[in-house]
Order: C-alpha cells, then sequence, then structure tokens
C-alpha cells in the first residue's frame, strides 16, 4: 500500500508498504530516519518515542498505515520543531508544515561505519543540549525516545517537579545512566527555558 | 613507524603541563551532538545498496537430536536468497568460542539449550526472513536434561559435552562441571574452633540479562577480494576476528571489521551472536546481509550472568573478629562455556570479600547443563559471592549483638592485606572509609509521601497504583559493600594497542587517536582525548574509528579500558612526544641552551620549559611533518591460581564501592520502594568526573534491579526460557530507581595509569546485598534469593 503523511514538516510518500509494517520500521527503513530507535517492538521500552499529531507515541505499536494524512515528528526534527515553536507556534504544534528537515537532507542521510563526524556546528534543542550537557548521554540507544518525551512534557509543564519528570519518562528505558543524569538534564533545560523566559519578559 | 614499550608502571603521573580539555575535566562527549540528533549511526542503523536481511532459526527445545532438516519450503518461498545450515559452513572449523571452542556456528545434529541457533535464512524483506524460518521443519527427538548440579554430577548423567579436550577437562571432578577453582590457606577447621558463634546460609542468585538497549546487530557486505567487511556493535573487535575467521575458512586480514555504534554491552557483547550468521550470508549471497535481534531473539543471543547457588559459614569471636570462613560456589554455566572458567576464578578469589580472614575453605565450580549459556555481565563472579558473603555478615553481627557496619570496619581489608591467593593488596583498600562515609550521610525524611493535600501515591510502595497512602509500610536500612578485581586476572597477556600521530592541520597541531577500544557508552573516547590533550599539549584530538586496522585494544569490561587502552593511549602519546621534541631539537636547538639542559613539556600548542619559557610552537617543530606511533601498553603481569591451592598472584588491582540502602515496604502487598541508595567508592583518579558518576549510578541501577526485579525465568522442567520480553523481564524504570548520592574518593593507586582505578563494576556489587540487607531490616524476614518478590515478603 501507499502511506501519505507529514514526517518533520515534510509531506512524505512511501510506496510499497506491506499492512503489517510500523510506522517504527517506515520511519527507519523508507525514509532513511533510523533515529528513532527499535530496542523491544512492545511498547516497554520507549525508545521509539515519536510524536503523532503532537501526542507521543511508540512508533513500533502504530501501524504504518494508522499515520495516513498526519503528522510524525522524530528525534531528527526535533532541533527545528522545538525553535519553530519558540518561534513561531509558542506553546508547541507544527500544523503549518514548514518546520522539518527538508526532504533531501533526510533521505540523504545513511547509516555508514562510524566515521569522524562529530556534528559540531548543529543547531540543537534546550532538551538536547541539556541531555549532552548534563552527562545523560552514554550508549544513547535510550536518549532519542527520552529527548521527544521531556520536550513533550517540558511544553505542557515547564516547572517540573522531580515527581512529574519521573511520571512523564517512566515509559523510557535507560539501561546505562541509572536516570540521574536524565534528571539533571530536564531540570537544567527546564531552569534554562525558565531564565529565558524571564529575560524574554524583562525586554 | 612502530615500537613497543611494555613498561606498567608510569614514571610519572602527567607531563605537568595544563592543557583545557585535559584529565581532570568534565569533558563532554565527542559523540555527544551525533547521539542527541539520532544521526548516531548504530550497528542496527547499517544500510547497503541491495541489502539483505538475515534471519535465525532457533531451536524450540533444550536438548535434542537434530533427526532432519527440511529447509525446502523457506527456500522456495518468493524473496528468499539462501537457506544456511550445518551442512553449508564452509571450513573445516565450525566452533568457535572465547576460551574453549565448544560453541558451534549451527547445530551439528544435537542442540544443547532453548534458542540454540540452528538454520539462517537471507530474504529481501525482514518479515519474508522470519516467514521462511518459520516454513524450516526441524525434526527433534529430546534427551534428558542437565538442569542443575545433581543432574550434572549423577552417575548416570548424560553428557552435555562427549569428548571433551579442553585444558579444564584434566582437573575437574565431571566432564559436566567447566573448570573448579578451590583456594585452601589456614586451617578452617581448626580456627573455626576459635570462634564463639557461626553463622552459616545459603544463598540463591538469580539469572540476570545484560538487557543492553540496542540489540544485537550489524551488517556484513562482500568484497571482491573474496573477504568481508564487517560493521558490528562489539565489545572486543579482535576477538571476534580470532573467533570469525577460522569459521569462514578466511585469513584475518580478509575479515575486516570496523565497530559501529553499540547500543550498550555490559558483558553481553563478549561473546559471538550474530557476526558470523552475517558473514556466511553475504559470502553465500554475494549480497550485504544486515542482521538485528529482536528483544524476544537477543534474550537468546547473548549469554547471561551466571545463577549461583553459595553456602557460606563464617565464625568470629564474640568482640567480632572474623577466625575462618568456608563457601562453596555453583554456578550455572549452562550449555556452552563462554566466560565461565574465568567467571569461576573471579568468584573464587573474591569469595571472601573485602574482609581478612586468615582461614578459608573456597571452592567454586561452573557447571555445563542445558540451560541458556552464561557467560560474561557487570561484576563477572564477584556479583554473586558478595550478596551472599554480605548477607552473612549482617547474620553474623545480629548473632553478635553488633551494629553491621562497626562489624565490617573491624575486618575491613587495607593497604597490605594478604588476599586468601596469598596477594598482597599493594594500592590504597579504603573499604572502613567508605563505609563511613555512606554511613555518616544524613538520612533522607521519612513519610516523604505526606503533603497537605493527602499522600503523593507516587511516593509510595505501588506508586500510581494507588495501593496504599502509607498503611502498612515499614522504612528499613542496610549497608553493603564489595571487592571487584580490575583488568583480565590469572596470566592473561592483558594489553592495548594506541596509534597516536601529530601533525599541523589547518595552521594548528592536531593530534589524532586511533583505537580498537570498543565504545559501548561508557565514555572511553571522551577520556583518550582528554589525555592526548594533556600529553601532547594540544586542543584538537580526532578520536579515529575502531577498526581491526589498529592492533587490539582488548575488551571493553573487566573495568580495564581507561586503565589499559587509557594507559596505552597515554604511552603512545608520551613516545610522539619524545620524538616530538626530537624533531624540535634537531631544529631549534642550537638557538637556546634550555633545549639540552630542561625538562620540556607540550602546552597550549608549545614546546615550554618546565619552568614556563616558550622555546617554539609545535606549528613549527612539526612543519609538515607528521610523527606516528603505534605501540602496546601492559598492565603488571598476574599468574595463574594453582589449580589445587588457589595460590597465586592472580589479579592486577581492586576497586571498592560501599552502598547504603534505604527502602519501604508495604508489608501488607509486598512492594517495594526503594527510597535512597548512597554510594562511596574510591576511583583512584577521576580523568572525567561526570563520566564516573554515570558508571556509578548506573551500575548501582542495575545492582538494584537485581535486588528487586531481574531475572530470566528458566523453567526447570523444560529448561525454557520464560519470559524473553521487556513485558516479562522487567528492568528499573525511572520510577523504580531512587537519588544515588554518590562520594568520590581518589586515592592514587600508583602502578596504574595517573593512578586511576577501574570503576564500571564495583557499583554493581555492593548495590544488590545493601537492597536486600534493608528490605530484611524493614520486614525482619530472612530473604537469601534474589530478586525478592511480592510473595516473598507477604509469604503467600
Amino acid at each position: 500500500m501507499r502511506v501519505n503523511f507529514t514526517v518533520n514538516g515534510r509531506q512524505q510518500e512511501a510506496d510499497d508498504v506491506w499492512e503489517g509494517e510500523s510506522l517504527l520500521y517506515v520511519l527507519r527503513e523508507r525514509m532513511g530516519l533510523p533515529g528513532s530507535k527499535n530496542a523491544c517492538e512492545q511498547g516497554e521500552c520507549g525508545s521509539c518515542t515519536v510524536r503523532l499529531d503532537g501526542v507521543p507515541v511508540c512508533a513500533c505499536l502504530v501501524a504504518a498505515g494508522q499515520v495516513e494524512g498526519r503528522e510524525v515528528t522524530t528525534v531528527e526534527g526535533l532541533a527545528d520543531y522545538a525553535k519553530h515553536r519558540e518561534s513561531a507556534h509558542p506553546g508547541g504544534g507544527c500544523a503549518s508544515g514548514t518546520c522539518g528537515t527538508s526532504l533531501q537532507d533526510a533521505q540523504q542521510w545513511k547509516a555508514q561505519g562510524t566515521d569522524s563526524q562529530t556534528g559540531e556546528g548543529t543547531t540543537l534543542s534546550p532538551i538536547q543540549q541539556a541531555f549532552i550537557d548534563a552527562g545523560a548521554v552514554q550508549c544513547g540507544f535510550c536518549t532519542p525516545g527520552l529527548l521527544i518525551a521531556a520536550d513533550e512534557m517540558l511544553e505542557r509543564n515547564p516547572q517540573p517537579t522531580d515527581a512529574d519528570i519521573r511520571e512523564a519518562l517512566s515509559g523510557n528505558l535507560c539501561r546505562c545512566t541509572g536516570y540521574e543524569k536524565i534528571l539533571d538534564a530536564v531540570r537544567l533545560a527546564a531552569a534554562r527555558q525558565d531564565r529565558q523566559g524571564l529575560q524574554e519578559g524583562a525586554v | 613507524m612502530g615500537s613497543t614499550r611494555t613498561t606498567g608502571v608510569p614514571t610519572k603521573l602527567t607531563q605537568g603541563s595544563k592543557t583545557k580539555g585535559g584529565i581532570g575535566e568534565s569533558t563532554l562527549r565527542p559523540d555527544g551532538t551525533l547521539k542527541v540528533t539520532g544521526e548516531f549511526a548504530y550497528s542496527s542503523d547499517m544500510w547497503h545498496e541491495d541489502m539483505l536481511w538475515g534471519q535465525t532459526l532457533r531451536s524450540t527445545v533444550a536438548h535434542a537430536e537434530i533427526v532432519s532438516i527440511d529447509v525446502s519450503k523457506a527456500l522456495a518461498m518468493d524473496g528468499v536468497y539462501a537457506v544456511m545450515t550445518y551442512d553449508d559452513l564452509p571450513a573445516e572449523m565450525k566452533n568457535y568460542g572465547l576460551e574453549i571452542q565448544d560453541t558451534p556456528v549451527l547445530a551439528h545434529g544435537k542442540v544443547r539449550h532453548h534458542g540454540e541457533p540452528v538454520a539462517l535464512v537471507a530474504a529481501d524483506h525482514p518479515e519474508t526472513a522470519r516467514r521462511a524460518a518459520a516454513k524450516i521443519v526441524v525434526e527433534y527427538k529430546e534427551l534428558p536434561l542437565i538442569t542443575d548440579e545433581a543432574s550434572a554430577t549423577a552417575p548416570d548423567a548424560v553428557l552435555v559435552h562427549e569428548g571433551r579436550t579442553d585444558s579444564h577437562m584434566s582437573h575437574v571432578p565431571h566432564p559436566n562441571i567447566v573448570h573448579r577453582q578451590p583456594i585452601i590457606r589456614g586451617n578452617a577447621a581448626e580456627a573455626a574452633k576459635k570462634a564463639d558463634v557461626i553463622v552459616k546460609g545459603e544463598y540463591t542468585f538469580g539469572m540476570q540479562d545484560q538487557a543492553f538497549l540496542g540489540p544485537e546487530s550489524g551488517l556484513a557486505v562482500p568484497a571482491e577480494d573474496g573477504g568481508v567487511d564487517l560493521y558490528v556493535a562489539t565489545q572486543w573487535l579482535h576477538s571476534d576476528l580470532e573467533q570469525i575467521a577460522p569459521v569462514l575458512g578466511l585469513p584475518e586480514e580478509k575479515v575486516r571489521m570496523t565497530l559501529s555504534g553499540v547500543g550498550g554491552a555490559f558483558g553481553g557483547r563478549e561473546d559471538i551472536s550474530m557476526q558470523i550468521h552475517a558473514c556466511l550470508l553475504a559470502l553465500r549471497t554475494g549480497k550485504p546481509v544486515k542482521i538485528v535481534y529482536n528483544r524476544f531473539e537477543s534474550f537468546f543471543g547473548h549469554v547471561h550472568r551466571h545463577p549461583a547457588k553459595l553456602t557460606y559459614e563464617h565464625g568470629a569471636t564474640k568482640d567480632g573478629k572474623l577466625t575462618h570462613m568456608k563457601c562453596r560456589i555453583v554456578l550455572d554455566g549452562g550449555a556452552y562455556a563462554s566466560a565461565s572458567p574465568a567467571v569461576v576464578g573471579n568468584a573464587s578469589s573474591l569469595s571472601v570479600g573485602p574482609y581478612v580472614i586468615d582461614d578459608v575453605e573456597i571452592e567454586a565450580i561452573a557447571l555445563y547443563t542445558n540451560n541458556p549459556p552464561c557467560g560474561a555481565m557487570r561484576g563477572f563472579g564477584a556479583v554473586q559471592a558478595c550478596f551472599a558473603y554480605e548477607a552473612q555478615m549482617d547474620k553474623l553481627a545480629a548473632k553478635l549483638g553488633m551494629d553491621p557496619v562497626e562489624l565490617r570496619q573491624l575486618n575491613a581489608m587495607e593497604q597490605g592485606t594478604l588476599l586468601p591467593t596469598g596477594q598482597v593488596v599493594d594500592s590504597p583498600a579504603p573499604v572502613a572509609e567508605i563505609l563511613r562515609r555512606v554511613k555518616s550521610r544524613p538520612l533522607p525524611p521519612e513519610r516523604q509521601w505526606e503533603s497537605s493535600e493527602g499522600a503523593d501515591v507516587r511516593q509510595l510502595p505501588g506508586g500510581l497504583s494507588n495501593t496504599t497512602h502509607g498503611e502498612g509500610v515499614v522504612r528499613g536500612v542496610g549497608y553493603a559493600v564489595g571487592i571487584k578485581n580490575v583488568g583480565f586476572s590469572e596470566g592473561f597477556d592483558d594489553y592495548s594497542t594506541a596509534k597516536v600521530r601529530m601533525e599541523v592541520i589547518n595552521g594548528e597541531p592536531v593530534a589524532t587517536v586511533h583505537t580498537a577500544m570498543a565504545e559501548v557508552g561508557q565514555g572511553g573516547v571522551t577520556v583518550h582525548a582528554q589525555i592526548a590533550r594533556t600529553e601532547l599539549g594540544v586542543n584538537q584530538v580526532t578520536i579515529h574509528p575502531a577498526d581491526t586496522q589498529v592492533g587490539s585494544a582488548g575488551s571493553s569490561s573487566a573495568s580495564r579500558q581507561t586503565y589499559v587502552t587509557g594507559g596505552a593511549v597515554k604511552n603512545s602519546c608520551e613516545l610522539v612526544r619524545e620524538k616530538v621534541l626530537e624533531i624540535g631539537r634537531r631544529k631549534f636547538g642550537s638557538y637556546h641552551p634550555a633545549w639540552a639542559t630542561a625538562e620540556l613539556l607540550l602546552e597550549g600548542g608549545k614546546v615550554v620549559t618546565d619552568g614556563g619559557e616558550v622555546l617554539a610552537d609545535l606549528v613549527d617543530v612539526l612543519e609538515d611533518e607528521s610523527v606516528e606511533i603505534e605501540a602496546e601498553w601492559r598492565h603488571r603481569p598476574t599468574e595463574p591460581f594453582d589449580l589445587k591451592t588457589g595460590q597465586g598472584n592472580g589479579h592486577v588491582q581492586y576497586s571498592f564501592a560501599a552502598h547504603r540502602a534505604v527502602v519501604e515496604v508495604d508489608t501488607e502487598l509486598g512492594l517495594v520502594k526503594v527510597i535512597e541508595l548512597a554510594v562511596a567508592q574510591d576511583v583512584g583518579k577521576a580523568l572525567n568526573p561526570l563520566s564516573v558518576l554515570g558508571q556509578i549510578q548506573g551500575g548501582t541501577t542495575q545492582g538494584l534491579g537485581v535486588a528487586v526485579m531481574e531475572e530470566i525465568i528458566v523453567d526447570p522442567k523444560t529448561a525454557k526460557v520464560k519470559n524473553p520480553s521487556f513485558t516479562d523481564y522487567l528492568i528499573p524504570t525511572i520510577l523504580d530507581t531512587p537519588t544515588i548520592p554518590v562520594d568520590v574518593l581518589e586515592l592514587a593507586d600508583e602502578h596504574a595509569p595517573y593512578g586511576l582505578r577501574g570503576i564500571g563494576e564495583a557499583p554493581t556489587l555492593s548495590s544488590t546485598p545493601a537492597v536486600l540487607a534493608a528490605i530484611r531490616n524493614a520486614t525482619g524476614l530472612e530473604l537469601n534469593k534474589t530478586p525478592v518478590r511480592p510473595e516473598h515478603l507477604t509469604g503467600t
């Protein structure tokens, strides 16, 4: 079957999709967007968390056909999504269809053997930067899903308590960090967001 | 320009200069940006034009003869390019293994455990490959099961492996025992007479899974020269290579391996998983083949932590001095040897814990059974022992009426202590001090769930299930401390290789570090860049991808990589520095006497004297010359343990951590909430303090998992795994994990690079027994098994 949907703000079309394929498979294997990870395929680990019409979902549990005509945001589009939210759409949402990575960029990216690319100069969203700064990334396999979930929570709840953070991220497993640095990262992103808000308010 | 220096003792800690981003700073990961943008290429993200998908058919029974295999229906399917069984293997060598080559690449006439690979399929879509594999008909004739020590050593026991010829066969009491390591020192029977109290216990440690999040995966690309390029997630490229090349019938230089992104390891990638299978299919079809396990298959695709039964006896005088210890540790190695012999050596030699006991009788064995194969996991034999000896310490303290921490401190080992193996602990061993630190930390406030708006159930056992508002909830506090060896032991030639190049690029001196170290998430790449900055005084460091084009780095395990590959990077940098200074002397020596007389350092991109005078810019010293040195580096040699007495200088370094656990238990429902897990650990020298915390907190959490939730359940009647999924095998979520305050000590080990101590594993040891001790403290129950389940607490 053919599936038409929006990924990171760009209209996408996937052909020859087998009915049993998940959104996760289509993103990873047909769209060239392997940032969303497959770690359990049962909706237990949250590594494949993406936003479907703004709502965080496990992409492994969404049949590809279900996304027809809908809008998906993945970790690859998170920085632009957050940037766009801050400027044109304060409070979230990405309905304009102009806030994602370009189709060409998305499709050009192909995973090769590890290279020396460091990603320097890339623009990051506050939650992405906070994950790096706080030491919340070790092996990094859980990171994309956690970023999407944490970003969505901060959108709803810009000043979360620790209990709020734990509740919001309880569907995302991490095996490396013991979660302490992930909590630090979310606290840091919230504090920076708060400070930025204060500064903007003062202008 | 290769040269080799094999010293293990640093002449001094650093060259003495200060460069930003050097050791001791919490510099950020070089792969951080790629990892947060989704662009970091994990092994499961590999993609190649014309790529096929590989699928493994695994046995549905644990022990059986294979009567027949019919692949015709699978081969006939559209989209299927190849089906392979044992008969299709190309080389004489058909087995692999870390130490003992007892593991068939594909089952040969027999399967020995549930989930053993029997056949392979390559197809153009992963679902086609799965369906084709399901169409392969395998007829099994089941054999009697070996599932525990009694069935393994029964007079008429079936042998899991007939005709063993490995080096352990001559000293094991039964062919179903992989390895046995006794340690006898002093006279435990005689010393027991001095004991005023004796405590005995039997403990059971469940089978733990590494549960790394990135499943086994990789891509094999056939090459024009008849060889293969393999992109894979592993812990040790060169060990894989030694096992892969012979079964492919290829020389090692035709199997070129590159490390791709690794989604965690924790010991579970020390053994071969899909590496050989992907190469076989790629060479057979002439097309690139990708294999990615799903979570279900991952539970069968790697070895687990050995489940163990441990029997201990400790004695003490009435003032708390330990008199003797006897123990017997039975590890279930499962169907194949994997790392079992080394796990036995660790369990045996560390079974006494971080305590001074002169008279001991120790025996550790690993069994061959038809259970899932077990091997390396973080803590490696020391974890199981720590769980048992720490329970014993609490029992002993209770019987003596002593404080459990004081009893431990009274008997704590220190620098100079003689281990039961006769080896002297020759670096700081602050066991009493780390216990003091966790104990002196203020306790978290009681009844934190109470608020003006009623109970916040998120703070309570059962959480949002809303099972209690505080009724039936009691608090407990428990302590534990452990000892882990660092690096490979028992005479293993444990070395690493680093190639370091220095050159001028765009008018700036740049160092490139090339090793085969597997970055599995631990942050080795961060530390290597820090070392190069410190030793070479440059700002720019490039970390070359890890591959087999450089010498072996050894495994990313045994808490060894910062010590050994870090040591190799330091050593190669020092050699490069000498060479650079030589060039400088040649070019500029006549301009300034300090070139000949002063101690010279590289700092801020310049050659400076130890007095701080700048002699030359590195750009001018090097010009268009580059200096490159590849060298091996080894730590001090170790010795094997005597097979009868266990005596020998078997280990090179030790790592110590202590935990205090605070738990709240709903005694009516048997639900446990861990409130806080405080740690104190000596790290020698924190090369990257942020990464150190990450290791300690992560290791602590894996220990917490074993304490209250993690166990692979193997049906004793069928030897089949009952819970191979994240729905049924639980690992701690952010809600299950408490705050983990960490107290880091830095007492230098003068034998190690920068005085550092391997840190990755120690926190996994004491975390589990501390939580168990806290639950016992809360409930008064004995609790001799991991994990503690609700029914153990409610007696239902």
